[in-house]
């Protein structure tokens, strides 16, 4: 049976290579998409934690905000 | 009835949601994998090279379904005055244009021992070519020009365009004499393909729309922060 599927009647070279492509573009894609989130997160929190007490106080009552930082706490 | 869908109240569910898809998709995907690769029977005539529909087929529809989204998005955006629907169907695009390029490259693989070419100036692969070029400057427009309102104005321009592609792309087999075989998947009418294709066929599209789906809340999330960024910027 491993034969089988390693040789597929000869199209494994064909079939392989078209999954082991779709894998790999879907494992570029994710861990491109994933880095340029890591940076903007990283970048928030940086901003946030140059920021007066009354900017942050300011910034804190968006939900969105508090959500980002909890979020970077977490990763 | 948009306000449910603001950016600010739908965060909490974009920011989490990620890690259940992924796990979602790992599951589907390796019932689908197994399902493509061993499981499924191989074709009379295309014997084993048949599976190569397994990732070929889902990627096709795929980009095409997120090409249509983005063009009622974009037209949403522009009708109902909303940023949200271009911020979607900018997180939509990689993805989109993703799925196009595995469509052709799976497909000229695909091509080689069922036809005898790596590509052929087909009616239907010439179509999904063009489709990729339409993604491919959907994309750039966002990279390349600052002003939002332009940017608006272009891509969505360039999205009522490449949907003129997206019906030519589908009837292509139909309307021309192709290499490609026509449809063996109908809604409307009987399929001509077996069920033992179809399951495997359906697991691997519903594994593809789930890493879409995964993509798109990423890069949803990613667009938000910078948004945030700006605002903090001007505090």
């Amino acid at each position: 049976m491993i034969y089988e599927l390693l040789f597929m009647n000869g199209y494994a070279v064909y079939v392989l290579s078209a999954f082991s492509f779709t894998l790999l573009s879907f494992l570029g894609l994710y861990l491109l998409t994933k880095a340029q989130f890591l940076k903007e997160q990283k970048k928030f929190v940086a901003k946030f934690g140059s920021l007066t007490t009354e900017q942050a106080n300011s910034a804190k009552s968006q939900r969105v905000n508090k959500e980002i930082l909890a979020n970077a706490t977490n990763n | 009835m948009f306000k449910l869908f603001e950016p600010n109240k739908i965060f909490k569910i974009t920011s989490k949601a990620p890690k259940y898809v992924l796990f979602l998709f790992i599951i589907v995907l390796s019932v689908g994998l197994v399902e493509a690769l061993v499981i499924s029977p191989e074709d009379y005539k295309q014997s084993d090279a048949v599976r190569i529909m397994y990732v070929h087929v889902p990627a096709a529809w795929i980009s095409l379904g997120i090409f249509s989204s983005i063009t009622l998005l974009s037209i949403c955006g522009f009708v109902f005055r909303n940023k949200n629907f271009f911020l979607i169907s900018k997180s939509l695009a990689p993805s989109g244009f993703v799925f196009n390029i595995i469509a052709l490259v799976t497909g000229s693989i695909w091509g080689k021992p069922t036809w005898g070419t790596w590509w052929a100036w087909d009616a239907r692969i010439t179509s999904m070519l063009i489709l990729a070029l339409f993604y491919a400057m959907y994309l750039i427009v966002w990279r390349i020009y600052d002003k939002k309102e332009k940017v608006y104005k272009i891509s969505t321009l360039i999205t009522i365009l490449g949907i003129i592609n997206v019906p030519i792309i589908k009837y292509s087999v139909d309307w021309w004499n192709t290499l490609h075989q026509p449809a063996s998947i109908n809604i409307l009418s009987k399929s001509s393909i077996h069920s033992s294709m179809l399951y495997p066929l359906l697991i691997m599209t519903a594994a593809f729309a789930l890493f879409s789906l995964l993509i798109f809340l990423m890069k949803y999330n990613t667009e938000l922060i910078k948004i945030k960024n700006k605002g903090l910027d001007r505090l």
